[in-house]
Order: structure tokens, then C-alpha cells, then sequence
């Protein structure tokens, strides 16, 4: 694969398997990317991108998983080449959580498929053998990367995320780390840019994609909702909404903006509308690792917070009034605007000027 | 259905099967055994292989976190979630939002409508109907297209039906590509309303911290506005191609035919009526500006949300739960004095209890959600028609529903829709069906967004009128009572949906939501009922051109996609056999399941 990354691949293959347990919400959501979107990827109008062929259950043209073992109309065709080579230079996107399926006696959590016998075939059976032939494989939403609701405290599945189930260190056959874009549900166009990089990467037309970590691209991540957040201005001024009618700074009604790694509030949800703190939602910490034990209650203050916000309060409340003051003085205009018949603007005219004027 | 081989003959059959199936959320999984003699379905299973436990780990939380939680159960409308989680937060709490949280919750609702039909239709549900897959399975009708004029070419451009059906080829189709962006753009208004998509942000027992300007209220208009031409376009488009399909192919009407048994929860409130108090949810219920409604063969049997509430009863079917006889009852009676079931989601009490999977034993993550009736001591295996359908027959047929734009009948539901870019002022009327089938499920949908548009031009006007006259406030604080029941009844894009809680000690005792594919795709029950798919596809006729050797199985897979399945409800179901058939032999395609 080394090789093939200096080469660059020509065609790349995209395995996504959303038999994690989770809702599908990531891929209804990369519907809504525009950033690009998922047919200007499939259709080849982005340039130097390998040609792609997706193999997404929500967006395919098969009709299903069939009986007819890897016949042109089988859904699973494709992840069976995977598994045996056949297939070429594919990502595997995993979607929702791993859940243990050590602890179920011969039950099973979730499955994708069948076996020979016709049994379920667990999710984790796939990825067993799918990862490591990956080139790249990424987990996509909060589910897949850390957890998620699944994994919350009283579950009875023992769910977890991907990097929790294959190791932190794995490394794909292209020799990368998984990828993790979280989000509850993932940001449309977080996810397609970060699957653009790596298609691009693919070709060898980019380099090793930038990761913290938490294994999340750093240019997504690597600043907190409250530094991208409109009504970070009103914290700095310690003016905070005591409930949800006001437009000001929610940290003290839920919000847990400034400690959470996002870039919803700078970036809008969908073509820079919506989002969360920015139009009234308080920040849940739905891309977090801690998500969601550690924000609940949600609508709680959050505890580390109130020694901030009291500091905030003392100073912002000097700073808001020297700014009330100065924003009064901007809000008149200077006294040279006037019709009178005179010019007080400081300009001297060489021009005769009309009788009286003087 | 009936089968056309007479009991006891035996019979040819072969085992197909499709899991997981595609263009649909969640995990499903499709068993059929196919009699290919007599071109006809003889039986079928569906199954679907995942547990994730909401009901399980929501106990003891604070149950202001419901509607965070519980919008994740489903990853297209999550946020029907959320919103039902509101409104039964809103009477546990005894609260009230101001109206103008609830025209903006409404107008999320609809856009959400506006959305997920026009995905899941034109994106997912069409490619069943598209040039490309037509001819693989159905050539000769697909010559017929190519012959056939559409009868509105003059409002949607396309000249044959065939036009039509390459329009929805994927990604190169030009339908399919519009529908997409439609499906983008209504996602925008969506996130103008309710924060983000598909788990919203702004949304909170007691109304919204959506930041009310005129300014959000606009930018929803004018997008509204730009939506309408599409609108205008896919019905008498969708019309020609369904139109088509019963002319051209005799018997189609049959495809996904069953009893008319539709349920219907009812969607958008009126805040000058409803208050959340169970007492009165007779009275707010009827001025839903969708009307629930319970409806056995073409009758109301009730369009009461007490009646609707009381009579829910969850079996437990072949699945891998225990049952919970002996566990606590937390709801005796209801705030009326109604006794309240054992079965009643207020009681349940969900212990998974993970096995292998037997198909003559335990094999499904399943309980079957029925409906009592009393009148005839029967458990009512009802459906939704895939949402729509329900929705507008349940509307249609009370007659309650009389807006600037909307008019409900009796016999069929009036929408009018303003002049658009495009187009003129027009209006389409949804005539009550005489079937329930595939086509009739899928037409609905089309026309749902038409209503929904139609609901939202209404909605914008009501909170613009709050807004000009400085109403402008959006919520209204609570306090969590130690002791509590509340419930929500919403409509879930694909049909009813309800929420069902026992607040004890200030937290969550018990929570049970039921979804709508739980009632759709439910087993056959302990008292012999079968569920909606199975009733739907048993028995069915084949109208594939297909041969057994390139069989695909599109009359099968457009049934069930007609009733929108939605697996990631949490709950899992398997169709039980509908019917013992005496198979000789299966030849079974390599591979496949035995």
C-alpha cells in the first residue's frame, strides 16, 4: 500500500457499514453536505480525486444483501471482495457503536448479513477482517468514535467506540490511525471534508492527514465551541441568559461551550444555518469522548463553570458598563453632519464661496 | 391475502432472501419463500438484528434529559422524538410553552415532513421505480413507458412516463438531483426552527430557545417559497407514474394490498387549545392540525387521544425479552380514573435477555404494540400506511381540520398552495383511496408534502402575528415534580409515535416511546393477529418479468419500503410465519439461508 500511496490510487472503494449500533443519523447527514456534496465526490467533479464508488446501505441502488452469493445484485458483494482482496484499494466507514459482544452467551447484539447457516453475522466479525485490509478507516459520529448514547452508564450492551474495540494504535493497511469524525450526529460537511482529504491523500496528492489525540482532524477540532461561538461577547461581559428566551451566553442554563471541541457555532449546522449556542441550543458535548454521562443533566449549569462565570461576572460587569458608555459615543454621529449653511468639517475651500457662507 | 394454491398442495417454493435491505433506515432483513409456478409470494419473514437498550439505561435519569436522549433513537426523525418527549415532559410538568414556541416547533415539524418525504421518496423509494431498475425487472412495461404519454407534461415538463422514471435513475437522474437539494433546503428551514438536523438544539420542555426575530421567520418564508414549484411538480409527477403503473399492469392495485386498519397519533398543536392537561386531551387532541384518528375498514373508530391512549397494549411475541408479569406496576389508572393495562407502555418493564436466535423459538428483539378494541374484544394489528397514508385518511375523514389553506372534508383533504417562481396558485385535493396498498402508500407521501407546505405558509402567519405584536417570548420555566406521569402523541414522519413516562423521586421510574415500525412490521401476536408486512406481502402476486434465475424480488422490496421502515426505532421484529405451507423441497441458491 506504501507503493500505491506514492503512485496514487485511480479508484477507490468506500465500505461503510452502519450496523453499529446507531440510528443512521451520519449518513442522513451526509446528504445534507454541500461541501462538498456526495454526488460532486461520486460524479468526479472534484479535482484529482480518485474515482469513487460508494457502498452505503441508505444510498445504494442494490436491493439488498442477496441469496445469491456476490451476484451483481448483492448488496454485500463488495464487502465480501473486501475480504478477500478482490475489491482493490478500499475505506471502511464504521457507523454507531461496537457493542461487547463477549457478554451475550450465543446471542448477539447486532449483525450485518448472514453466515453460511444463516445465522446473524455479528458487526464485529467484520471488522475483524475489514479493518486491517482498509487502506483507511474512519468512524463516523459520536457512536462509532467513542460511544456515544449507546455507551452511556446503565446499558446493557457493554457498547463502546471503534478505537476502544480495535486498539488506539491499529494502524489500516495505508498505515493510518483510524480516523475519527464525531458529532451526535456528525457535522455534513466535517465528515465529506475529512473523507475528502483522505481520498486526496489516497492519490497522493496530500499528505498524512492531521490527527489530535483523540484521533479527530485537528483544522475541525482543534478549537472549542465557545471560541467560534457569537455569544462568546456576552460571557466576556458576564451577561449570561437565565433562561432559554435570552440571546446571551448560556453557560449558566447548560451550556458547555467553552470546554467542548466543535466547530458547530463558527461553521453552522448546514450551509452556515443553525447550529447549537449560536441560535439557542445549548452545547451538549455531543463530539466529546465524555459525551453523554459527563453533560447530564444537560440543562444543568455545568459544575467546573460557575468559578469562571462568577469571575467573568465581577469584571465583565466594569467592562460591559465602560463599553455601554463608548457604545453610546459610537451610536452619535460627529457634529460636522448638519445642513446649516457653514462647513465645520475642518476642510478649508479655495473656492468662492456664496455670500453669507462666510 | 389469500394464496391462489389450494391448502395441502404441495408446492414448489424457494427461498430468497434480502438482508440487510437496502435504501431504508436501520437494520432489516427480508425471508421469503417464493412459489415461482404460481408467481407468488408464499411467505415472509422479516427480521431485523439489533438492540440498543433506550427504555433499559433511561431509567434514573433526570428526566429534563428526555428529549436529548430519545431524539437519538432514530437518525431521519430524531427530532419527532424529541418533540413527543416535550410534549409528554410539558403534562408530567404541568406546563404550557408560549404560543409562539409551539408555531415554531410546528414549523420545524413541517419542514421536517417536507424533507424526509422528499428523501426518502424521490431518493430512496423511487429507485425501485426508476428506468434503470425497470428495465431489469419489468422490460415490457418499460416499452409501454416509452409510449406513453404523461398526462401533466404541461406542469412537471417530462413527455413519457419513461421521462419520468429516468428522471430518478440515481445521481444522474434530474429528479433525483433536484430532490436532493429540495431535501437540503428544507433542511435548512428546519435548522432556522428547531438548531440543527436531525437531533435539535433548541428544543426544551417548555417551549424553545430559538432566538424569535423576524429575521429566522424570513429566511424560513422566503425558502418556503422556493420549495413550492418542486411541490407543485412531484404530484401530478408522481400521479402519472402510479396512474401508469395500475393501467399498464393489471392486478397492481394488489401489490401491498391489506385490511384498512390505520392508526393515526395526530401532529402539530394549537396552542389556543392545547395545554397538556391529560384531563382535556379529548378536546386538544381534535384541534391537532392533523387528526388522529383510529380507522377499521374505511370507519373512525375513534379520533380520541385518551380512547387511542388507553386502549395500547405492548405483547410480548417470540422475542428475546422476559416478560414482566411480576415486575412493579407504576400506572394504575390514568388522571380520568381509566384503568391502565398491565401491557400499557406506563407498565412495561423491558428485560433483554440476548439468546441465539431460533426461528421456531425466540428470534427477535421484538414486542408487538396493538391496539384494543373493546367493541370487539380484539387487539388491532393497525398500521400507519407509512404516515402519510394515515394522515390524511384520518383527517380527511373527520372534517376538523379547516385552515386558510387546508380544508378536510369528509371524504377527501383540500390543500392550496400561493403562486411560486414557477408556477401558478394551485390546488390539489387527496381523495380518501379504496385500497391500502404500495401505491397508495407511496402516493400519499407526495401529497403529505403538499399538506405540510401548505400547514407551514399557516404557522409562518400565526408567529409573525406574535412577533408584531411583541409577543416574542418563547419560553417558560418549570420546576420537576417528585412525583409524575405524562404523555406525548406526535406523528413521526413515518407515522404514529408515543411517548410514555413515570417520573418517581424527580427521575425517570419509567420510559417507554413507541415508534411507528414496531406497528408496522410487528410478529404475528399470542393471540393469532398477524402483523401489518406480513398481511401486506403474504400471499402476494409477482408481477417481476424476472425468471427464478435473475429474480430481484422489486414488487417484494417496494412493499415494504412503502410503509417507510424505520428500524433504528430500538425495537426489532420478526415476522412470524403467516401460514404453515407443505414444502416438498427448496432448491436454495448457493449460500443462501437454510
Amino acid at each position: 500500500m506504501a507503493e500505491a500511496k506514492a503512485e496514487g490510487v485511480k479508484e477507490v472503494h468506500v465500505l461503510w457499514i452502519s450496523e453499529g449500533m446507531s440510528c443512521d443519523g451520519d449518513s442522513v447527514s451526509i446528504t445534507a453536505a454541500t461541501q462538498p456534496s456526495i454526488e460532486d465526490v461520486l460524479l468526479g467533479l472534484i479535482p484529482g480525486l480518485p474515482k469513487v464508488h460508494l457502498h452505503n446501505k441508505v444510498l445504494a441502488y442494490s436491493l439488498g444483501g442477496t441469496s445469491k452469493w456476490g451476484g451483481p445484485d448483492d448488496f454485500l458483494a463488495p464487502f465480501r471482495k473486501g475480504l478477500t482482496g478482490e475489491l482493490g484499494p478500499f475505506v471502511l466507514v464504521i457507523e454507531g457503536s461496537i457493542p461487547n459482544e463477549n457478554i451475550d452467551g450465543e446471542g448477539f447484539w447486532t449483525s450485518f448479513g448472514n453466515d453460511e447457516q444463516g445465522n446473524p453475522r455479528k458487526l464485529t466479525w467484520w471488522i475483524d477482517r475489514l479493518a486491517p485490509k482498509a487502506w483507511g478507516v474512519i468512524a463516523i459520529g459520536t457512536c462509532a468514535t467513542y460511544g456515544g448514547i449507546h455507551a452511556m452508564a446503565g446499558n446493557p450492551t457493554g457498547a463502546m467506540g471503534l478505537a476502544d474495540y480495535l486498539g488506539w494504535n491499529f494502524r489500516s493497511a495505508g498505515g493510518l490511525p483510524i480516523v475519527n469524525v464525531p458529532g451526535c450526529p456528525v457535522q455534513p460537511d466535517n465528515f465529506m471534508e475529512t473523507l475528502t482529504w483522505l481520498l486526496f491523500q489516497a492519490a497522493g496528492l496530500s499528505p498524512m492527514i492531521p490527527l489530535d489525540a483523540q484521533l479527530r482532524p485537528t483544522w475541525l477540532f482543534g478549537k472549542t465551541v465557545h471560541e467560534g461561538c457569537d455569544r462568546a461577547g456576552y460571557y466576556e461581559q458576564g451577561d449570561f441568559a437565565k433562561d432559554y428566551n435570552s440571546p446571551k451566553c448560556q453557560v449558566k442554563i447548560g451550556c458547555w461551550g467553552p470546554v467542548v471541541n466543535c466547530n458547530v457555532p463558527k461553521r453552522g449546522w448546514m450551509n452556515g444555518i443553525g447550529g447549537c449556542p449560536n441560535v439557542g441550543g445549548i452545547c451538549i458535548g455531543c463530539t466529546m469522548p465524555g459525551f453523554p454521562d459527563k453533560f447530564m443533566p444537560f440543562m444543568d449549569e455545568p459544575p467546573g463553570g460557575t468559578i469562571s462565570s462568577a469571575i467573568t461576572g465581577v469584571y465583565g460587569k466594569m467592562i460591559r458598563k465602560l463599553r455601554a458608555i463608548t457604545n453610546e459615543t459610537l451610536n452619535k454621529e460627529p457634529k460636522w453632519r448638519h445642513n446649516r449653511p457653514e462647513l465645520t468639517s475642518g476642510y478649508s475651500p479655495r473656492y468662492p464661496q456664496r455670500k453669507g457662507a462666510e | 391475502m389469500t394464496t391462489a394454491a389450494a391448502p395441502g398442495k404441495e408446492r414448489k417454493l424457494v427461498d430468497m432472501h434480502w438482508d440487510p435491505i437496502t435504501r431504508i433506515i436501520g437494520n432489516l432483513g427480508i425471508y421469503t419463500k417464493i412459489d415461482f409456478e404460481n408467481r407468488e409470494v408464499a411467505e415472509c419473514q422479516s427480521t431485523s438484528s439489533m438492540f440498543r437498550g433506550y427504555s433499559v439505561f433511561m431509567k434514573g435519569k433526570d428526566p429534563r434529559d428526555a428529549h436529548f436522549i430519545t431524539s437519538r433513537i432514530c437518525g431521519i426523525c430524531g427530532d419527532n422524538h424529541a418533540t413527543c418527549s416535550i410534549y409528554a415532559q410539558q403534562m408530567a410538568y404541568g406546563i404550557k410553552p408560549p404560543p409562539l414556541a409551539e408555531w415554531i416547533i410546528n414549523l420545524g415539524e413541517a419542514a421536517e415532513y417536507m424533507f424526509d418525504h422528499t428523501l426518502f421518496q424521490d431518493n430512496l423509494v423511487m429507485v425501485d421505480w426508476c428506468e434503470q431498475m425497470v428495465k431489469e425487472t419489468n422490460p415490457a412495461v418499460l416499452a409501454k413507458a416509452e409510449t406513453t404519454a404523461a398526462p401533466h407534461s404541461d406542469i412537471h415538463g417530462f413527455k413519457t412516463i419513461a421521462d419520468i422514471m429516468r428522471a430518478f435513475n440515481p445521481f444522474t437522474g434530474s429528479m433525483y438531483k433536484e430532490a436532493l437539494h429540495i431535501s437540503r433546503v428544507t433542511r435548512e428551514m428546519f435548522c432556522l426552527m428547531e438548531g440543527r438536523h436531525v437531533h435539535p438544539s433548541t428544543l426544551y420542555p417548555g417551549g424553545v430557545g430559538t432566538v424569535a426575530t423576524p429575521q429566522v421567520f424570513t429566511d424560513y418564508l422566503v425558502r418556503l417559497m422556493h420549495v413550492l414549484d418542486f411541490v407543485k411538480k412531484v404530484i401530478p409527477l408522481n400521479d402519472d407514474l402510479f396512474d401508469f403503473w395500475v393501467d399498464a399492469v393489471p392486478g397492481y392495485e394488489e401489490v401491498g394490498n391489506r385490511r384498512i386498519l390505520l392508526g393515526c397519533w395526530g401532529s402539530f398543536q394549537d396552542p389556543n387549545y392545547c395545554d397538556y392537561d391529560y384531563k382535556t386531551m379529548d378536546a386538544w387532541g381534535k384541534k391537532m392540525f392533523v387528526t388522529p384518528g383510529i380507522i377499521v375498514d374505511g370507519k373512525i373508530v375513534t379520533n380520541n387521544l385518551v380512547d387511542i391512549n388507553v386502549g395500547m397494549r405492548i405483547l410480548l411475541g417470540s422475542s428475546f425479552y422476559d416478560g414482566w408479569e411480576n415486575e412493579q406496576n407504576f400506572v394504575n389508572a390514568d388522571p380520568l380514573g381509566n384503568p391502565i393495562h398491565k401491557s400499557h407502555p406506563w407498565n412495561q418493564t423491558t428485560l433483554p435477555h440476548p439468546q441465539k436466535r431460533d426461528f421456531n423459538g425466540n428470534y427477535s428483539w421484538v414486542m408487538s404494540p396493538r391496539w384494543y378494541d373493546k367493541r370487539s374484544d380484539d387487539h388491532l394489528a393497525l398500521d400507519t400506511g407509512g404516515g402519510p397514508l394515515a394522515r390524511l385518511w384520518s383527517t380527511a375523514l373527520s372534517g376538523l381540520v379547516d385552515l386558510p389553506n387546508i380544508k378536510a372534508t369528509g371524504s377527501s383533504v383540500k390543500i392550496n398552495l400561493p403562486k411560486s417562481v414557477q408556477l401558478p396558485e394551485m390546488e390539489f385535493e387527496w381523495k380518501i383511496p379504496t385500497r391500502s396498498n404500495t401505491i397508495e402508500r407511496d402516493r400519499a407521501r407526495i401529497y403529505f408534502i403538499a399538506y405540510s407546505a401548505a400547514a407551514a405558509i399557516y404557522f409562518l402567519e400565526q408567529a409573525m402575528k406574535e412577533v408584531r405584536a411583541g409577543r416574542t417570548k418563547v419560553f417558560n420555566d418549570f420546576k420537576v415534580p417528585e412525583e409524575a406521569i405524562g404523555c406525548g402523541f406526535h406523528e413521526a414522519v413515518r407515522g404514529v409515535l408515543s411517548h410514555h413516562m413515570v417520573i418517581k423521586n424527580g427521575k425517570i421510574a419509567n420510559y417507554h416511546p413507541y415508534p411507528p415500525t414496531p406497528w408496522n412490521a410487528s410478529p404475528r401476536d399470542s393471540f393469532g393477529t398477524p402483523g401489518p408486512y406480513e398481511d401486506a406481502v403474504n400471499g402476494m402476486k409477482i408481477f417481476e418479468e424476472n425468471n427464478q434465475d435473475n429474480f430481484k424480488g422489486i414488487d417484494i422490496m417496494r412493499t415494504v419500503r412503502s410503509f417507510d421502515p424505520c428500524l433504528p426505532c430500538g425495537v426489532h421484529m420478526y415476522l412470524g410465519n403467516g401460514k404453515t405451507i407443505k414444502t416438498v423441497h427448496s432448491p436454495i441458491f448457493a449460500g443462501s439461508a437454510k
